[in-house]
């Protein structure tokens, strides 16, 4: 076990190198300078070329790599746009994102297993196919669409802030109430992300339900006596969740990406709305720390993944 | 007269398929007597997993559906219980074993909590005991280190470990019948042998009724006390196994003995019945056998025939059994 454990992060620490190249690569490579976009034109030549050289951005770009590395690890990593330290400024707002995400993973994992575990009990009944309806929208409408449409809706029903962490004004309002603004600020952008994985993961989940009650050793329990309930939700399910478990370590980038425009939408201020603005402004430090933090998260993602598969499918005995 | 355990009358199974309805088994009738061993034998497709899954209410409803029939036992209708009841029965009084040991076991479960599971479903023992009686049944069975054994997961054993895991898992709550789908036709020769014996004895220690399905006749000679031959979803012959072997009545059942390889006679070539085995969806008229009958005459194809007794206790579904030894 110990030596699988040191294989595997030794894996992941390579591939994370290999991700950091390939998006230095790419991102410094994309049309667009960090100095036009924030100079004006009529400043002199000089300037600028004094600039570049504070960017390094005279040299060539492989040694842009190492420099960023080298100021990345001894935290002399600066914005382009504001000058202001590059981890400072993630520090301040992923707690935000990664709270987010959390929640909206809760929630897609709360709902998308017991509606795939309901649907694959009547599998092309009425509420079957509804369910099937429902995911194909899911799947279809584009999250920032939607939330838009929520937003608009709230604010007109409700006539309540929707935006941001929590509400602007929150002088006079007691503890409990506090709590409930910002969970209602939470709750809203969380669960518009979680559309998608809902869709996905709830089809997924009956799907693997429908594969597995056809096997021989669910014949087997119902040929024991067992009740319909305990061969559907002991012997089934607990066979059905093995290939989902793996899904979790790939829901983790689709929830990043979602965070870049949700965050945008609601104005959270969280790192994936820090991130886009961060492309916009080509501010290549904050951009590629983001990228790596991102990567970092999927792999520690896809490694919980593979150690859960070993403790819930006996079969599998990492050496 | 002795009382049957279990009776079949009429049994007819069909499934309600896309291409058509599959007439897997119709108007089967067999008596098992307490503390006998009775076959069902016959080709691949006949009907005989279909039959032992219909007498525990097995079949996967939709597209399967019994059409008909009664299947009295200890003259209850099994076919007239509700699910909850037939909950009662299953695992309890009448058990199953499956043909595939590798896919029958629940691979995330260990082999003591599924034996565990029905123990304490139906005997009500409390976890430790329920232990207890798992290790012993997996002694009875032989497998060694019991203690041990129970906590394997089923991949960590063997086939032929697994196939009497299975055994001991079927036969933990004493069930008067056991209905055994070719227990051993995924097992190595020498392990089939074993197993088969280890079924034998304990269902005479048990003085249990067994319900044996296979297509080796090799195996039938050996344990069977009675066999019904099936063929297209019907029983074509029936009756106590010395009669089938050696005054049988039916020419399928005659096809099937000569194709067993002998070896100790020296059989230089083996006597596969011409023909194939008709397509469930499209049977043929009259007798399901006659295109393959070598006795075949004019009326077989246009009537199916009733079954004849040809004896007492010795039943054929052939017009000129007379003339078929
Ligand atoms: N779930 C099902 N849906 C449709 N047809 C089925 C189903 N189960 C069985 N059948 C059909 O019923 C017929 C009898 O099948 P059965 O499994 O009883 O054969 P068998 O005699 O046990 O054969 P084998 O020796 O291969 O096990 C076959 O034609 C089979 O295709
Ligand atoms: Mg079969």
């Amino acid at each position: 076990m110990a030596r699988f454990l040191f294989r595997r992060l030794l894996q992941l620490l390579f591939t994370l190198i290999g991700i950091s190249i390939l998006s230095w690569i790419i991102i410094t490579q994309a049309p667009g300078s960090p100095i036009a976009l924030t100079m004006d034109p009529k400043v002199s030549p000089k300037i600028i070329e004094q600039m570049e050289k504070n960017y390094d951005l005279d040299k060539p770009i492989y040694q842009q790599y190492f420099l960023w590395l080298k100021k990345l690890f001894t935290g002399k990593l600066y914005s382009f746009k504001d000058g202001r330290p590059v981890l400072e400024k993630i520090a301040e707002r992923i707690w935000n994102t990664l709270l987010l995400n959390l929640v909206a993973t809760l929630i897609i994992f709360s709902l998308a297993i017991p509606l795939g575990v309901f649907s694959a009990r009547r599998p092309y009944s009425f509420l079957d196919n509804l369910g099937t309806f429902g995911a194909y929208l899911g799947l279809s409408i584009p999250g920032f669409w939607l939330a838009y449409l929520v937003i608009l809706a709230t604010v007109k029903l409700f006539g309540y802030p929707v935006l941001g962490l929590r509400s602007f004004v929150i002088e006079g309002l007691s503890t409990p109430e506090i709590v409930l603004d910002r969970i209602w600020h939470l709750l809203l952008p969380a669960s518009i992300m979680a559309i998608h994985g809902i869709a996905g993961l709830s089809r997924y989940t009956r799907s693997s339900m429908l594969e597995v009650v056809r096997q021989d050793y669910i014949r087997t329990a119902k040929s024991k006596g067992l009740s319909e309930e305990v061969v559907y939700y002991k012997h089934a399910l607990r066979n059905a969740l093995l290939p989902i478990i793996t899904l979790f370590g790939f829901l983790i980038p689709g929830l990043i990406g979602g965070s870049i425009i949700m965050e945008s939408v609601f104005a959270w201020p969280g790192i994936g709305r820090l991130a886009y603005q961060a492309v916009l402004a080509r501010d290549y430090p904050v951009v590629m720390t983001i990228l790596t933090i991102s990567a970092v998260l999927t792999l520690i993602g896809n490694f919980i993944a593979d150690l859960l598969y070993g403790v819930a499918d006996p079969r599998i005995r990492y050496q | 007269m002795r009382h049957p355990l279990l009776e079949v009358r009429s049994l007819t199974t069909h499934f309600f398929t896309e291409d058509g309805i599959v007439r897997a088994v119709e108007d089967v009738s067999f008596e098992i007597y307490p503390g006998e061993i009775l076959c069902l034998v016959g080709e691949s497709g006949c009907g005989k997993s279909v039959t032992g899954l219909s007498i525990l209410k097995l079949i996967p409803i939709p597209p399967g559906q019994i059409v008909r029939g009664e299947i009295l036992f200890n003259g209850r209708d099994l076919l007239k219980l509700s699910e909850k009841e037939m909950e009662g029965v299953r695992g309890n009084e009448i058990s199953m074993i499956f043909q595939e040991p590798m896919t029958s076991l629940n691979p995330v479960f260990t082999i003591g909590d599924q034996i565990m599971e029905a123990i304490q479903l139906h005997q009500k023992l409390n976890k430790r005991d329920a232990r207890k009686k798992a290790i012993e049944m997996l002694d009875r069975v032989k497998i060694p280190s019991p203690e041990k054994r129970i906590d394997s997961y089923p991949h960590q054993l063997s086939g032929g470990m697994r196939q009497r895991a299975m055994i001991a898992m079927a036969l933990s709550c004493q069930p008067k019948l056991l209905i055994a789908d070719e227990p051993t036709t995924a097992l190595d020769v020498t392990i089939q042998a074993e197993v088969l014996r280890l079924l034998r004895e304990i269902q005479r220690e048990m003085e249990m009724s067994v319900m044996l399905i296979t297509h080796d006749l090799g195996v039938v000679s050996e344990v069977g006390d009675r066999v019904a031959v099936m063929y297209a979803g019907r029983i074509v012959e029936y009756g106590p196994i010395e009669d089938i072997f050696h005054e049988m009545r039916h020419p399928y059942t005659r096809g099937l003995l000569e194709s067993i390889p002998q070896l100790e006679v020296k059989k230089t070539r083996l006597n596969a019945i011409p023909g194939q085995v008709p397509n469930p969806l499209n049977l043929p008229e009259g007798c399901k056998f006659h295109p393959r009958c070598p006795l075949r005459i004019e009326d077989c194809r246009r009537e199916e025939p009733p079954l004849f007794e040809v004896k007492e206790g010795h039943y054929s579904r052939c017009l000129r059994w007379k003339e078929c030894r």
